[in-house]
């Protein structure tokens, strides 16, 4: 049997569009400048489709080649364009980027308001992008719990780690969105990254547990009785694998 | 201010009436004014173990409804003159127990006696609520078998949350009482060991009641069985009461008789 160098795949992939409006070789490179800087660790070698569905400026003016440059030097990745009249996809392919053929009338995307310009400064380019994050550290206090947690209670540590200083009985449930920790006897259900934090783990003194899982992956008792059973461990996820650890 | 002690265990049969009418005879024989209430409401056993069934005239329900008063209510027990019953109403259900109606009879008590003692129903719901709801001390009564250590758990998480003293951020004061006890059973894996329920629980150690005819006798006779200081039953739990009231002393009948020992090992 051959070995196969490759295999061609379809597949979806989640691109921030800059959806061009108008064009002005100057102010376009300071307005990039400008929106890049709001959000840097967004936009950093981040795979960008330019999109021309919405031009409706001169093309006169517009140098395909200068534009992807612009954007690179905005820190930027442009990988394709998207869109635009049938006389442009010759010039657009010089540029070296792959041409996408109009999206249709997508107009459910969320425009972001430009930031104020100043009078003298003629507002010429607006971007947009489908998902506006906002950059901010959230740090909240982990959760503590003192006394054992009994059967048929749950505790649920949002946005924080989850820390059980004794033990946590049969048919209890210890939620978090971070770790959890339990510094006694781990014999219910424990859960960390439930909302799809990966690098989130499980740690406890003695591993006794019905479940445990790592952003939603999880495992059974059963499995468990073959791997670091009443010991102290942890329990990590690899590869979208759950792997349970002597601490 | 009376102590309210709430005895339970969420799962049934497991020797709560029992170790009410014990305990709660035994505080008494010590001085303490003391009235054991039966909140078994429909199922009431209280009456029977104590041997007042045919004194009862009102009951609990009857307090809370303001249908009779405190002492009509009230039984006297004959063995012991500062020790009273309250007994539960058999025709009526748990829904007949109100937050304030309870209230108000505890309130009524606590200026008379130094000890409540609230013999729970079995479950977790309104009747057990009720019985555990404005306890000072919780005794959880447990058997040496796995179902019955994990009723206990649940009761004690429903302890630390729908108490009065946890909606006010205080703490139940929590003793386990293992009752029917076999440690010839336990020697030989039937039965969990006092250290397995202890590690699971995670509360003191208030007694260990050993399995014992003593008890059945006892409760057909309508004694309760503290009053036979010649079983072993009866000896732990006036250990248990003792400890209750403070006293540090060591646990007996837990292990294997030596007596008993060399009575297998010649296979008599």
């Amino acid at each position: 049997m051959n070995a196969v160098n490759f295999q061609l795949k379809g597949s979806v992939v989640t691109a921030i569009v800059l959806e061009l409006y108008q064009y002005d070789p100057e102010t376009f490179a300071t307005d990039l400048k400008d929106r890049v800087q709001q959000a840097p660790a967004l936009f950093e070698h981040s795979a960008v489709v330019i999109s021309m569905d919405k031009f409706d400026g001169s093309y006169d003016l517009i140098n395909f080649i200068t534009l992807v440059k612009q954007c690179r030097d905005a820190g930027m990745q442009p990988i394709a364009f998207r869109g635009g009249e049938k006389h442009l996809q010759s010039a657009i392919r010089s540029t070296g980027l792959a041409w996408l053929p109009s999206t249709g009338a997508r107009n459910n995307d969320r425009e972001l308001e430009a930031p104020a310009a100043t009078p003298e400064v003629e507002k010429v380019v607006e971007t947009v992008v489908e998902k506006v994050v906002e950059e901010k550290v959230v740090h909240r206090a982990s959760k503590v719990l003192t006394r054992p947690v009994r059967s048929g209670q749950q505790f649920y540590a949002q946005d924080a780690d989850l820390i059980v200083l004794t033990n946590v009985a049969e048919g209890a449930e210890v939620l978090a969105d971070g770790h959890v920790h339990v510094y006694g006897a781990l014999r219910g259900r424990a859960l960390a990254g439930v909302r799809g934090d990966k690098s989130a783990r499980v740690f406890c003194q003695s591993l006794e547990a019905e479940l445990v899982s790592v952003g939603g992956v999880f495992m059974l008792s059963d499995e468990l009785r073959e791997r670091c059973w009443k010991q102290p461990s942890y329990v990590s996820l690899d590869d979208d694998q759950l792997t349970i650890s002597k601490i | 201010m009376a102590k309210i002690i709430v005895v339970t265990s969420g799962k049934g049969g497991v020797g709560k009436t029992t170790s009410s009418a014990s305990i709660g005879t035994g505080l008494a024989s010590r001085g303490f004014k003391t009235v054991i209430i039966d909140f078994d409401v429909g199922l009431r056993n209280l009456d029977l173990i104590m041997g007042c069934e045919r004194r009862v005239v009102y009951d609990f329900v009857n307090v809370i409804n303001t249908e009779a008063s405190l002492n009509q209510a009230l039984i006297r027990d004959k063995r012991i003159p500062t020790l009273s019953i309250l007994p539960a109403s058999q025709t009526r259900d748990k829904e007949a127990l109100t937050r304030e109606g309870v209230q108000n009879v505890l309130d009524q008590l606590s200026k008379t006696f130094d000890y409540i003692v609230c013999d729970s129903p079995a479950g977790i719901e309104r009747g057990a609520q009720m019985a555990l709801y404005f306890a000072d001390i919780a005794i959880v009564v447990t058997n040496p078998e796995v179902s019955s250590v994990r009723d206990s758990d649940r009761i004690l998480g429903i302890l630390q949350s729908k108490s009065r003293r946890a909606e006010k951020g205080e703490i139940i004061e929590e003793h386990l009482l293992l009752t029917r006890y076999n440690p010839q059973r336990v020697a030989i894996g039937e039965m969990l060991s006092v250290e397995d329920v202890k590690d699971i629980l995670a509360i003191p150690l208030l007694g260990v009641i050993p399995e014992s005819e003593a008890v059945l006798k006892a409760s057909n006779q309508g004694t309760p069985v503290i009053h036979d200081q010649e079983s072993t039953s009866g000896m732990a739990y006036d250990d248990a009461v003792r400890r209750l009231l403070g006293e540090d002393i060591p646990h007996r009948f837990v292990d294997i008789t030596r007596k008993n020992f060399f009575k297998r090992l010649i296979g008599a």
